[in-house]
């Protein structure tokens, strides 16, 4: 093994490895200061998630999100850009799909409706993420406080419209009617019911097809085409994007469009597959859920959808410990996300030094 | 006329009781990013210390053990994110964004575990809390028409913590900019690199100012927790601590302005619960949603340099690197 292949193993499997680890085991020293045994919370957490078919379509719904946003926060950081808006950014470009899928024609195919209320999603959320990234770019504002900031007018806009504009006369609850039909996307077990298989009923849909063709978009994108090369080059050195004919500020607008359209799509899964209206707080976590997920799978899609789908098992595991055991409820999963961002991406060199102690001395004899 | 007086007053004594944890968490958070440490974790140290006050308040029975509690977990988030950001170099944003959602799954996790309750503590007592105090000589000014209400409603009549947290605004502007370490302070937020070279330790600076941040975060928590409220209540902070982040930009930096930045978003929290449903001649009845996403607008707008413009200090978000 060349000295550079080892060095990137080490950089991008052992340290996440052992970051993911230290973060599993600080959960577990939760676990076991409020009086639950860490080794029998896994394993009901591992048996809900995976131990039974609509265990396993939950796990994947809820990976579907983390996708999603996890995508948007990789793409910005590939660019050197910290997009905290995610929970935003999902939030408007909910109301992007629903306008779509509440006042288009009902008649139309679903063909036709499906791709475009993708698009009010993907669009909305761009939206959504232009001002900050235009503020970036051509003010030198912080895009990190500027996307709080959009995240908190995000929630006030989406109360607004709720109360004050898409809901029905005479209903008490901020939520919009039902989407048109054609705009529902179809659930997995009915997708499998009509092939003749049966499968246990879950939340999950073809969304997940929708998630697994951006993972390969946004994988094909930045590292096969002239723009994702701009991006990356962006984000390793500003200076040396100027140099090599790249306007920097042109390339950061349309990185933070491309982040916020994806988390944006967080819309597709929960309005149009599961609940076929927009509510308040549909897109409640999935923003910040995105960092974590975006942190541990090294912004590359395919950690991504590992990430992701490891965030699945403990939202659907969690609610299954919720249900089980007293001392515990979901919100174990909140604490979990807040280890692993700061074990995988605060604490990202805490091995090293420890590392370079004991391989320095294997390097030195060759 | 009166009636309008009064209201005015009462609003103004409404935007004092909500501008303290603002006063407190940005305070912390000039700390913080006068040394070049950016803390977005402003959040979640006022959301554990008022979780951890609350509990402490009603397991002991003093509020005064709640307060030294709470500032004590707060302190322990603002050493975590030092750790991180500090001896580890990791990035301060990353490590900020994880004590928030750390300290909203932890308090909501300990107090199933602690109360049998999730997100909830039980109802403090009247000698668990910081009560308000009666400034003397209440009965002899309340006669006096204008004078009285506003001796009564806005200068008397608060707990300790508020009185606390308007005398903290000059100290801490007295520390920055009338001492040696305020000095040190602000030269590793400027330029880390020169105080290094005058030998004295980056590292220490700003681990001490991260430190001050827990402290008065903590504070800020507390007072949420066993004064303004009575127990601790799921994501009570709901997002003061960002308001604080804001405020600070708001106020670029400095403890006056922006203690006048908390106050102003704070009287437009307290005006936003009044002006509910109020149809105001010529312009309609206003959207709550709108006076309350003022604060965040009108930061963006400063932000964007379109009304003056908000330098942060040079090395801030920047771990320090030693060269050797």
């Amino acid at each position: 093994m060349t000295r550079e292949r080892r060095l990137s193993w080490i950089n991008g499997l052992l340290m996440p490895f052992l970051n993911v680890l230290t973060a599993f085991i600080a959960t577990a020293i939760v676990f076991v200061l409020i009086g639950v045994d860490p080794i029998e919370a896994t394993k009901i957490l591992i048996y809900g998630a995976l131990g039974y078919d609509e265990g396993l379509g939950y796990t994947l719904y809820y990976a579907t999100n983390f996708v999603f946003t996890g995508l948007a926060v990789a793409v910005a950081f590939h660019a050197g850009l910290f997009n905290i808006g995610g929970e935003g950014q999902a939030y408007v470009g909910g109301l992007g799909t629903a306008l779509v899928a509440l006042y288009l024609n009902p008649a139309l195919s679903a063909w036709i409706v499906i791709p475009l209320a993708i698009s009010g999603g993907l669009l909305f959320g761009a939206l959504w993420a232009i001002i900050p990234a235009y503020l970036q770019a051509y003010r030198g504002s912080h895009i990190v406080i500027t996307t709080i900031m959009f995240n908190f007018l995000a929630s006030a806009l989406m109360v607004y419209v709720l109360v004050n504009v898409l809901r029905e006369v005479g209903e008490m609850s901020p939520e919009s009617g039902d989407f048109i039909k054609a705009s529902w996307l179809p659930f997995v077990h009915d997708v499998f019911a009509s092939f003749g298989y049966k499968i246990a009923k879950s939340p999950l849909n073809l969304s997940i097809l929708v998630a697994l063709f951006f993972s390969g978009l946004v994988w094909f994108f930045l590292w096969h085409t002239r723009w994702g090369y701009a991006i990356r080059a962006v984000g390793k050195s500003n200076d040396a994007a100027i140099y090599g004919g790249i306007n920097p500020k042109k390339v950061i607008v349309i990185t933070m469009c491309i982040s916020g359209a994806l988390a944006g799509l967080v819309g597709i899964n929960e309005l149009m597959g599961v609940q076929h209206r927009l509510f308040l707080n549909f897109n409640y976590g999935y923003g910040f859920g995105g960092i974590a997920v975006a942190l541990m799978g090294r912004n590359h899609p395919v950690g991504i959808l590992i990430a992701a789908f490891l965030f699945g098992i403990l939202y659907q595991g969690g609610a299954e410990l919720d249900f089980e055991l007293q001392n515990v409820s979901r919100d174990i999963v909140v604490v979990m996300q807040g280890l692993v961002i700061l074990f995988c991406g605060g604490l990202e060199y805490l091995y090293r030094p420890i590392l370079i102690r004991f391989l320095a001395p294997i390097e030195g004899t060759e | 006329m009166s009636d309008i007086f009064l209201n005015a007053v009462l609003t103004l004594d409404a935007s004092v009781r909500v501008c303290i944890p603002l006063i407190f968490a940005s305070m912390a958070g000039l700390f913080a990013e006068r040394s070049g440490v950016v803390d977005i974790g402003l959040e979640g140290k006022l959301l554990m210390s008022a979780f951890i006050a609350a509990s402490a308040a009603a397991v002991f029975g003093s509020p005064w053990i709640g307060l030294l509690a709470g500032i004590f977990a707060s302190s322990v988030l603002a050493m975590v994110h030092g750790f991180a950001s500090i001896t580890y170099k990791g990035n301060q944003i990353v490590s900020g964004v994880a004590i928030n959602i750390l300290a909203a799954g932890l308090t909501m996790i300990l107090s199933l575990a602690w109360f049998k309750k999730a997100g909830i503590t039980p109802t403090l007592k009247n000698d668990q809390r910081f009560l308000s105090i009666d400034f003397p000589g209440l009965e002899l000014i309340d006669h006096i028409p204008v004078l009285g209400v506003i001796y009564r409603e806005l200068i008397s009549g608060h707990n300790i913590l508020v009185y606390l947290a308007f005398a903290i605004v000059p100290m801490v502007w007295w520390v920055v900019y009338r001492t040696r370490f305020g000095l040190r302070l602000r030269a590793v937020g400027e330029n880390p690199k020169a105080v290094d070279t005058a030998g004295i330790s980056v590292e220490s600076l700003r681990y001490k100012a991260l430190l001050i941040g827990g402290i008065l975060c903590g504070i800020g928590g507390v007072y949420l927790a066993t004064a303004y409220n009575a127990q601790f209540v799921k994501d009570m902070t709901a997002g003061s601590g960002f308001i604080a982040l804001a405020a600070l930009i708001f106020g670029k930096w400095h403890p006056y302005k922006v203690l006048a930045a908390c106050f102003l978003f704070a009287f437009l929290d307290a005006i936003s619960i009044r002006l509910q449903g109020i149809i105001i001649p010529g312009v309609g009845e206003i959207p709550v949603q709108l006076i309350e996403a003022t604060p965040y607008i009108l930061t963006i707008i400063l932000l964007a340099g379109f009304i003056g413009k908000a330098v942060p200090p040079k090395a801030s978000a920047q771990p320090y690197i030693k060269e050797l």
